[in-house]
Order: C-alpha cells, then sequence, then structure tokens
C-alpha cells in the first residue's frame, strides 16, 4: 500500500498532511474556547503595564524567568497560590517561560515592592548577594514605548473584544479606562507618576515629570500587576 | 538525456548554503558559548550594555542555530540529495534554478534581518517564534519558494519511486508550514491602531490557548527541523559513504509513518501541571513514550546497515561521525520521553536537565550529522580531497568530549536543582531560598561552558578543514563512489 504512495508525490503530500494534522484536530481544537474565559477578578493591563509589558518581552526576561506555578505545595509555600488558566485570559502572548534560571513571576507583586526592584534591576547582586542576574541599567535611561502599548490595548479591545471601559464586578465604576489616545496617555503619565513616587532615583523622578517615561517606571508597573 | 549517461548535477545553490551553514554556525554556537559563560561568570554580561545581556543574546543562539545552522544545511543537502535520488539535473530547468536562487537570496536576507531585529529586542516572545510579522512573511515566501522547488523537481523526476530521504523532506516541508502559520497568527498593532511601532503585532491567541498553540508548534518544530530532514540526511549520506543497503525497507516505512503520527502529540509535554486540561498533559506524556518506537525504528535501521561492516568506523571518520549521530538520537529519543513522564517531569520542568537534554540531541545528532554531510558533499561538489584526516579526528573527539561534558554536567544540575527546590526540613519549611539553588550550580555551570567551547573549537577546525578542501585539497579526476577521500 505504501509503495503505491511512493510513486505518487501528491496522494504522499495529502497522506502525510491528514498524519500530522490528526493530533492537532484533536488536541488543540476542543477546549479552545474554554480555557480563554477569564478568572473573576481578572482584568486587562493598564496602558503603562502593557507598556512593562513590553520591556519584559524586548528584554527577554522569560528567558530566566517563568509566570507558571504549579500546583505543589514546594511552589505554593514559595510563590503563593497556583495559577489557573482563567487568570492568564488577556495574556498575548502568554509568558509562562519555560526555564528557572531565576525564580518565578506570576504573583511577584504580592511579596516584592516598586523599591526593591529600582535597586535590584540596577544591580542584581547589591540587593541579591550571589545572584547571576544581569544588571539593566539601561532600563533607567530608554523610553518606554507608551504609543505602541496604547495601539496594543486599542487593538485587543477593537478585535478580540478585551473588557477595556467596562464596569466588571457591577460596583458601578469602570475598571480599567482606556478612552480615546490622549485620554489614555495621559492616563499612563499620570500612573507613572505614583510609581515614579516610590523610587528614590532623581533622574527618574524628572523625566517622568516631563512625561517622558523611563522603561523601568513601566516595567516595575508590570511587575507590581503580578498577582 | 539517454539513459545510462552521466548526469551534470548543478551545485551552485548547494554551495550557497554549504557556506551558509558554517557561517551561521560559527555565529549561533559562538554566542551560544558566551551564553554558558555568562552564566558561570555573570560580569561578562556588561560588555555590550543592552545588546550583551544573557536574555537579549538567548533568541539570537536559538534562533541562528536553529534557523541559521540548521536550516542552512537541511537546505545544502536537499539541493545536493534531490538531484541525485531524482536522477535530474537542476540545470535542466531554468524556471526551477532561479527559484532555488530566490530561495537562497531571501532566506539569507532573512537571517540577517532577524539577527538585526533580536539584537534591538524586536519580539514576539514566543519560543522559536520570536519573528515579528514582516519577517514571519518573509520565512512563508522562502517555504512556499522551497515548496515550489521540491514538488517541481519532482515532477521533472526520472526515477519513478520516492527515495526514503525525499519523504522526510516532503514531510519537513508540510508539517512546518502548518505550524509556522498558526502559530505566528498575530495583528499588527499599527494597522489596525494607527498608532506606535508598525512592527509590532500582539498574539490571536491567548493565554493557555496560547500557550497550548506555542508548544505544539515549539515541541514539533525540534520534530521537524532537528528529525525528519536530518533523518533525510542520514538515510541518504550512510549508505551512500559506507557502500551498504538500507537494512530493512519495512523498518523504514513503520518508523517514517509512526513518526509522523506520533510526534505531534507529544507537544503537550511541556505544558504538564500547567494550566492545559489534564487529558492534553496525559496524552503528551503517553504519546511521548509512544515515540521512542518510531525514533528508535530510524536509528537501528540506519545502525544495523552498518551490519558486517564495522571495521569502517576505523577507517573511514565520516562513517564515525554518522553511527555516534544515530548513537545520541537513541540517547536523546529515551531521554525526552524519560522526562515526560509526570512524576519525573515535575522535577526536571525548568531545569537545566532540559537544555542539557536539548543539547546532547542537537550536538551529538544534528550538528555531528550535518558536518558529516557536508564533509561528504564538499569533495563531490568542488572534486577535490577532504585536507586533513588528522583534523578530523581530533575534531571529533574534541567535540565528543565537549558533548559528554555539557549533558553529564547539566543532568547533575538539572535534578539538584529540582530536588533543592522541592526540600522540606523536618519543620516543614522550605530549606532552601531561591539563591541558593543558584549559587550551587556555578562548578556545573562552569564545566558545561567548558565543554561547550571545545565544541566550538571543534568546529572552527571542521570550517578550516572545509575551507582547505575547497582551496588546496588534492583535485579528484572522477567522483568518488562510495567512501571519500581524504588526504592523510
Amino acid at each position: 500500500m505504501f509503495h503505491w504512495f511512493e510513486q505518487r508525490p501528491f496522494f504522499f503530500a495529502v497522506l502525510v498532511f491528514l498524519f500530522i494534522s490528526f493530533a492537532g484536530i484533536v488536541e488543540v481544537i476542543p477546549d479552545f474556547a474554554k480555557q480563554s474565559r477569564p478568572s473573576v477578578g481578572t482584568k486587562p493591563y493598564s496602558v503603562l503595564e502593557l507598556a512593562g509589558r513590553q520591556v519584559y518581552i524586548k528584554d527577554s526576561c522569560n528567558a530566566c524567568h517563568s509566570q507558571l506555578i504549579r500546583p505543589f505545595k514546594s511552589e505554593t509555600d514559595r510563590y503563593g497560590m497556583y495559577s489557573l488558566s482563567g487568570e492568564y485570559a488577556y495574556d498575548r502572548p502568554f509568558l509562562w517561560g519555560s526555564k528557572r534560571t531565576g525564580p518565578d513571576l506570576m504573583r511577584v507583586g504580592n511579596y516584592r515592592t516598586t523599591d526593591w526592584h529600582e535597586n535590584h534591576m540596577y544591580e542584581p547582586s547589591a540587593v541579591v548577594p550571589g545572584s547571576i542576574m544581569p544588571a539593566y541599567k539601561h532600563q533607567f535611561t530608554n523610553k518606554a514605548d507608551l504609543d505602541t502599548a496604547y495601539a496594543e490595548a486599542y487593538t485587543v479591545k477593537t478585535v478580540f473584544a478585551t473588557p477595556y471601559d467596562q464596569d466588571l464586578n457591577g460596583d458601578g465604576k469602570i475598571d480599567v479606562e482606556l478612552g480615546d489616545y490622549e485620554t489614555a496617555i495621559a492616563k499612563a503619565k499620570e500612573d507613572a507618576k505614583a510609581i515614579a513616587a516610590g523610587m528614590k532615583n532623581e533622574a527618574i523622578k524628572a523625566d517622568v515629570e516631563k512625561g517622558q517615561i523611563p522603561e523601568i517606571v513601566a516595567l516595575i508597573a508590570y511587575l507590581n500587576s503580578l498577582k | 538525456m539517454q539513459n545510462g549517461a552521466q548526469i551534470e548535477y548543478d551545485y551552485s545553490v548547494a554551495k550557497a548554503f554549504t557556506f551558509a551553514t558554517i557561517l551561521f554556525g560559527i555565529i549561533g554556537m559562538t554566542i551560544g558559548v558566551v551564553l554558558a559563560f555568562q552564566l558561570a561568570f555573570p560580569q561578562l554580561n556588561n560588555l555590550a550594555g543592552e545588546y550583551g545581556t544573557f536574555s537579549r543574546l538567548r533568541p539570537l543562539h536559538t534562533n541562528g542555530v536553529a534557523f541559521g545552522f540548521a536550516l542552512s544545511g537541511i537546505f545544502a543537502a536537499w539541493y545536493y540529495i534531490s538531484q541525485r535520488v531524482l536522477k535530474v539535473s537542476l540545470k535542466e530547468s531554468p524556471f526551477l534554478m532561479a527559484i532555488a536562487k530566490l530561495h537562497f537570496a531571501l532566506y539569507f536576507i532573512t537571517i540577517l534581518l532577524a539577527v538585526v531585529t533580536l539584537f534591538m529586542g524586536i519580539s514576539t516572545s514566543k519560543e522559536y517564534a520570536e519573528l515579528e510579522w514582516p519577517l514571519d512573511i518573509l520565512v512563508v515566501v522562502w517555504w512556499v519558494l522551497w515548496g515550489i522547488s521540491i514538488f517541481g523537481l519532482i515532477g521533472i523526476r526520472r526515477e519513478r519511486t520516492l527515495y526514503i530521504s525525499l519523504w522526510y523532506f516532503i514531510a519537513t516541508f508540510i508539517a512546518v508550514a502548518m505550524l509556522y502559520l498558526f502559530n505566528n497568527m498575530e495583528v499588527p498593532t499599527a494597522l489596525v491602531s494607527g498608532y506606535g511601532s508598525w512592527i509590532h503585532s500582539v498574539s490571536m491567541y491567548s493565554g493557555t490557548n496560547d500557550a497550548l498553540v506555542q508548544w505544539w508548534y515549539g515541541h514539533n518544530a525540534v520534530a521537524f527541523v532537528f528529525t525528519t530532514p536530518i533523518i533525510a540526511m542520514i538515510y541518504y549520506f550512510l549508505p551512500k559513504e559506507s557502500g551498504q543497503n538500507v537494512y530493512s525497507y519495512k523498518l523504514s516505512i513503520l518508523a517514517f509513518w509512526g513518526l509522523l503520527f506520533v510526534y505531534l502529540w507529544a507537544g503537550g509535554h511541556h505544558l504538564i501541571y500547567s494550566t492545559v486540561p489534564d487529558w492534553m498533559q496525559t496524552m503528551g506524556s503517553v504519546m511521548s513514550v509512544v515515540l521512542i518506537l518510531p525514533s528508535w525504528g530510524s536509528a537501528i535501521n540506519m545502525l544495523l546497515t552498518m551490519k558486517g561492516e564495522w571495521q569502517q568506523l576505523q577507517t573511514n571518520t565520516l562513517i564515525k561521525f554518522m553511527v555516534l549521530a544515530s548513537t545520541f538520537y537513541m540517547l536523546s529519543t529515551i531521554e525526552g520521553p524519560i522526562q515526560a513522564i509526570k512524576s519525573v517531569n515535575a522535577i526536571a520542568h525548568f531545569t537545566d536537565w532540559i537544555p542539557g537534554h536539548v543539547h546532547d540531541g542537537v550536538l551529538g545528532w544534528v550538528v555531528f550529522m550535518i558536518m558529516a554531510a557536508l564533509f561528504h558533499m564538499v569533495p563531490r561538489m568542488y572534486k577535490r580531497e577532504i585536507y586533513s584526516k588528522s583534523l578530523m579526528d581530533t575534531q571529533f573527539w574534541l567535540q565528543t568530549t565537549g558533548i559528554v561534558l555539557y549533558f553529564t554536567s547539566m543532568w547533575i544540575a538539572g535534578i539538584t536543582q529540582g530536588m533543592m527546590w522541592r526540600a522540606y526540613d523536618e519543620y516543614g519549611s522550605l530549606v532552601y531560598s531561591f539563591i541558593d539553588t543558584v549559587t550551587v550550580l556555578h562548578p556545573y555551570y562552569t564545566i558545561r561552558a567548558v565543554g561547550g567551547l571545545l565544541y566550538l573549537i571543534g568546529f572552527f577546525m571542521f570550517a578550516y578543514n572545509i575551507y582547505k578542501t575547497i582551496r588546496c585539497g588534492r583535485v579528484l579526476d572522477k567522483e568518488p563512489v562510495n567512501a571519500t577521500p581524504v588526504a592523510a
């Protein structure tokens, strides 16, 4: 039978396709809708947090840090409650990582502060002796790209119906505001001031006051949101 | 062309890809060694500002070796093998010749652009799919060109039955096309909103779904870049170099169709104990174990091809490369299923055992096979004898030592760290803080870096040997039938 296919490249290719697509159809498709349903209390990222998330991706933090707490006591003791599918509903892309050269960051916002991140990102081994993490000093001078963060928020809102400008918990208030471009950027700069208020670096504070948001400020906003 | 007449094969595109293989191999592996030393000596992160950190360099290494080095080697082998097993020359079709040249040019440009964008930190973050959407489109274009080249050459073939190597090339083409398209579904944000960077995009899938699609892709990118095309190579080069027939046709069929059916299921083993449904994790785990059968089917078929001719290991260094490659393929494909067992995965996942596993597969199997293929092809394409046997032998042992240092140190590092993460004292408290489980790895990281360095030195010896062969190897008046001639 297979010999017949070996002389007919077209049918051979079709048979190959059937063999390889079978697993994907059975495995990937059935639970697609169920898995993307958000958990109660999960909110979309603000523009400043998204800008920080883009810094996280730009510097490839996910190469060494996971964001996935497995359901073992040794992990919940160390990092907090194990991960639930719905908590990732607004993560595009997902950032689970595949290697823990450094610790998990899924709920880092629960136990690290703005001040801690500021010192740690500038010189990790000054905060954690023996750390092998590189220093990310350039994040203190490079500026975050709020425009692209707004573009991303606007895109997920319009294309994937991510619930910006909606009342999610029924308390009569909008949970995560996006609004138009001017509103969103102004809001992000206000959020940045709140973060900068918790930092020591005077140059950072001055930049934020001028409306120039250093990457580190956005990144800290993102890390603080991970809970 | 009459039967019996010698067909003049055209190797211009195969030569271009051979050059790219060596170039991207040097770049990709050098970055790999830098990364390894950075883990042992973190001060090395500060040499080039934001462009020199471990995190920024890591995607450059993975993309450089997988899509720069390995794919170039695969394409070089394709443009060499296909003409011979189909009994048709690329020269006979000016159209296919033009397609092949365009394929090379676009491919080369894409990889160069990939290097630049990844250095800049332009990335989607999805492993082995980091390239942003404009580059994805370029990739699709030259992949389609390769498809035209495959089916075009097959269309004008003189040999009716497709040889085993061609089965694997066809499977590679179709599977990667499917996987790449689905995993890189993304929406360019500037096109939708009119604001921000034009190159930025956002994934069509979110959270758990994104993870599922990513590892369905990520695992099978390994299958269809690091496995099937490499098997295609060994099925051609080992019988050719040794003068032996493939041991069993039936085993070839079983291993091929078995591999295609089972491999795609196994992606779920990257997501064990994650938030994807439990039944998917179990399927991924079970199918990974089943995968031993077709994997070992090919490897055993290759080793038994040498039956009764094992003395060639002593006389022919190339046979040594290929036999070691098959052996590492067996090691790697038994190690993977072990790591996919849930209770083992609980310890191994997120540790250095995983990169350890990847590297005994790629260094031992993929790179060894590609180097053997180049050693076989270059003397025939340039009609010259290989420059130095002693260089080949030294390279072989240097690199083998390098691999052994690499995977043994990573086994120990991974299991040590996995056990320390879960250690409790008698009061029910965690024994180690995270940093304790990092500093303990320093000796193993150092050994691994040295292993990687040995391997890299071996690769430079390989590049030098190939260069000298092309420049000043003794000219051959006719093509060698089997064993490739090597100057003593």
